[in-house]
């Protein structure tokens, strides 16, 4: 009972109300312009959290990351284009809908969806979270050793691009992550003699290089690309005759975007993809997929929007990014001084249910916003890049710069901002260097640290059960999507 | 003939070192084997103050386990050849010179003088050409953002012809 007052807290202030509602909506403007969303939206406002308390930072970020995974149905069904790459799977049926002049149905479909699945994400999150921090008191240095190798090799499988492509970004994230000096010697490495690089390389300028200026550069190549707007009248609820059709499908989506989520490393792209692929598995008219079928809409929104709540399990109960987007909101928590494991959930529960309950109201929020606002929202495409994209640059470069007041970080993210652009046009995806990158430091730590537990003897992590199962799924991890991909190929 | 079939086969009597395949595994392979070779310049701790690994171990591995998975994704190019991709067009590289400039105009005139600058050089070589929309970009936007910055984060940015006259006043 307590927990639930916790929970709904943010509704008794009005400031925390008003962060929800700003982060709502800014969440959505973000998920609805291609090319940018939560993560790069989240790691361009971590400068302006600075200003708020440690709630209502986090609450801003949760706020932007379930909205903006939402907002991105908006442009998928009407201008066949991902606002995200979590709304991807929502283009197959989403756009062909609205091509047949129902884009209203098939906006309310998504918006529905998208709300049932936050909620039932959140519901998962309220409580596997503290069954999963409970379970964490288990956990030593070697034991967090093997879940960051079981969140590593997770990257393996996350859908965008080859598997051992992402083991390389993922590889070259930690590689990242050793530069500077070293945290038990203070022996430098990769530095070259560049004072300022003695520190490492901080989260955010590679996160925006990676993610806002890479994908600048991306939309410099293609200029000429024309969009097709479809015409939206006004959102409409969705009919009892669709109701009966997706319920079942909304549910089943809302379970595996929830368990997807919950993975280490996935996020609402994978959850999205198998959500709608078990929906046409499933459905009694599946020839109907990729024509317009509104269970593949619910399918596709319920599963992405359920990943959200689902990734803030292990990064609130073990401090492990669930997607790239829940890396932001982990860097977030540390720069604010939250340090999120299971000490969070003993010591300051108010924090973590105002947490879950600002991100269930969120769901609220941009169900309301997305109803009554998509048509407005949807104009916000209209927004030319020649002019969007300089701007967003001009906020990357002052916001990189103000974290640390370095200008060596703006370098950075330039720098990355190239690697990210030739990573992703030679098939890389950068979300790998991401999690890697926020990874490395618990990787290694935990390595050397259980290396001086087992006075150097490799062999001794086999001898504890917790470790041992964690490397039997990293095993299942790496040679799942191998074989997947064998299958498809055959 | 369309223009991929054109290409793909005028890439199948490509030299294999002209393949993007060989040009990005040879790129990541090479600058992995220097970095590998400068992770032995790195300090040593002493036997006696060692516990676990050496600092330049866990580098290695990495940078060992890079050129390994680039191998074999090299190797695996050659039952799957990689999509060809078109030729960068010119905004491109344009955007890519912008950076150049923005950085070496930061460094020596005003930050905020580089970033107008670049705003109104991409936003006409990306096609635009009324100039209110260009004054907006490289003016007014960054004047907006400087005061947001400025007064809401409390942020001082670095001297520069622009900045030391608004610090000044």
């Amino acid at each position: 009972m307590e927990n639930l007052y916790l929970m709904f807290a943010p509704l008794l202030s009005s400031k925390l109300m008003i962060v929800l509602v700003f982060g709502t909506l800014f969440g959505l403007i973000l998920g609805v312009l291609p090319g940018l969303g939560p993560t790069t939206g989240g790691a361009l406002i971590l400068p302006f959290t600075m200003t708020l308390d440690p709630l209502s930072a986090i609450v801003l970020l949760t706020a932007i990351y379930c909205s903006a995974t939402y907002g991105g149905a908006i442009t998928a069904v009407l201008i066949n284009t991902p606002g995200t790459p979590a709304a991807a799977a929502t283009c197959l049926d989403g756009y062909p809908l609205a091509q047949k002049g129902e884009a209203g149905r098939a906006l309310g479909m998504a918006t529905v969806s998208s709300t049932i699945g936050g909620i039932f994400s959140v519901i998962v999150l309220v409580f596997f979270a503290p069954l999963l921090a409970q379970l964490a008191y288990e956990f030593g240095q070697p034991e967090y050793f093997a879940l960051a190798i079981f969140g590593l090799t997770m990257l393996a499988s996350i859908g965008e691009g080859s598997p051992i492509k992402n083991l390389i970004a993922g590889a070259f994230g930690i590689l990242i992550s050793t530069i500077g000096k070293d945290f038990m010697t203070s022996i430098e490495r990769f530095t070259y003699g560049i004072n300022e690089l003695s520190e490492g390389i901080g989260f955010i300028p590679v996160v925006v290089g990676l993610f806002a200026i890479s994908e600048m550069l991306t939309q410099s190549t293609s200029l000429d690309q024309i969009f097709k707007r479809v015409a939206l009248k006004a959102v409409k609820l969705p009919s009892i005759l669709d109701y009966k059709k997706t319920w079942k499908t909304i549910l089943r989506s809302s379970g595996i975007g929830s368990f997807i989520g919950v993975l280490p490393a996935e996020g609402g792209t994978v959850a999205s993809l198998i959500g709608y692929s078990e929906a046409k598995r499933w459905s009694k008219n599946p020839e109907e997929f990729g024509k317009g079928s509104v269970e593949g809409i619910a399918g596709a929104e319920a599963a992405n929007n359920a990943a959200t709540g689902g990734a803030m399990v292990p990064t609130l109960a073990l401090g492990i990014p669930g997607s790239a987007t829940t890396a932001v909101i982990l860097t977030g928590l540390i720069i604010h001084g939250v340090r999120p494991g299971p000490d969070l959930f003993r010591e300051q529960p108010e924090f973590l249910y105002g947490i879950f309950g600002s991100m269930l109201i969120a769901n609220i929020l941009f169900f309301i916003f997305g109803f009554f606002g998509a048509k407005i929202f949807a104009r916000i495409t209209l927004v030319p890049n020649k002019l969007l994209w300089p701007m967003i640059f001009a906020v990357s470069v002052c916001g990189t710069y103000s974290l640390s007041q370095s200008m060596l970080d703006v370098w950075i993210m330039l720098f990355f901002g190239v690697i990210g652009f030739f990573m992703r046009r030679y098939g890389f995806s950068v979300v790998p260097v991401i999690i890697g990158l926020i990874l490395g430091e618990l990787v290694e730590g935990t390595l050397r640290q259980s290396l001086v537990i087992f006075e150097g003897n490799w062999l001794l992590f086999l001898t504890r059960p917790i470790v041992v199962t964690f490397f039997i799924l990293s095993l299942i991890a790496l040679i799942f999507p191998l074989l997947r991909k064998k299958k498809k190929y055959e | 003939m369309n223009n991929v079939q054109k290409q793909k086969r005028a890439n199948k009597s490509l030299p294999f070192f002209f393949k993007d395949e060989f040009k990005v595994s040879f790129i990541i392979i090479l600058i992995s084997t220097v970095l590998l070779i400068s992770t032995f310049s790195f300090d040593i701790v002493p036997p006696i103050l060692n516990r676990g690994i050496q600092p330049a171990t866990f580098p290695k591995g990495l940078l060992v386990l890079i050129i390994v998975l680039t191998s074999i994704v090299y190797y695996l190019s050659f039952k799957k050849p990689w999509e060809i991709k078109k030729k960068l067009p010119q905004p491109f590289f344009l955007t890519l010179l912008s950076f150049v400039f923005f950085i070496f105009i930061s460094k020596t005139l005003d930050f905020f003088l580089a970033i107008s600058l670049l705003s109104v050089f991409v936003s006409y070589c990306w096609g635009e050409r009324r100039v209110f929309y260009l004054i907006l970009v490289s003016i007014i936007f960054p004047i907006i953002v400087f005061i947001f910055f400025e007064t809401i984060l409390g942020l001082r940015f670095p001297p520069g012809i622009i900045t030391n006259i608004y610090y000044q006043v």
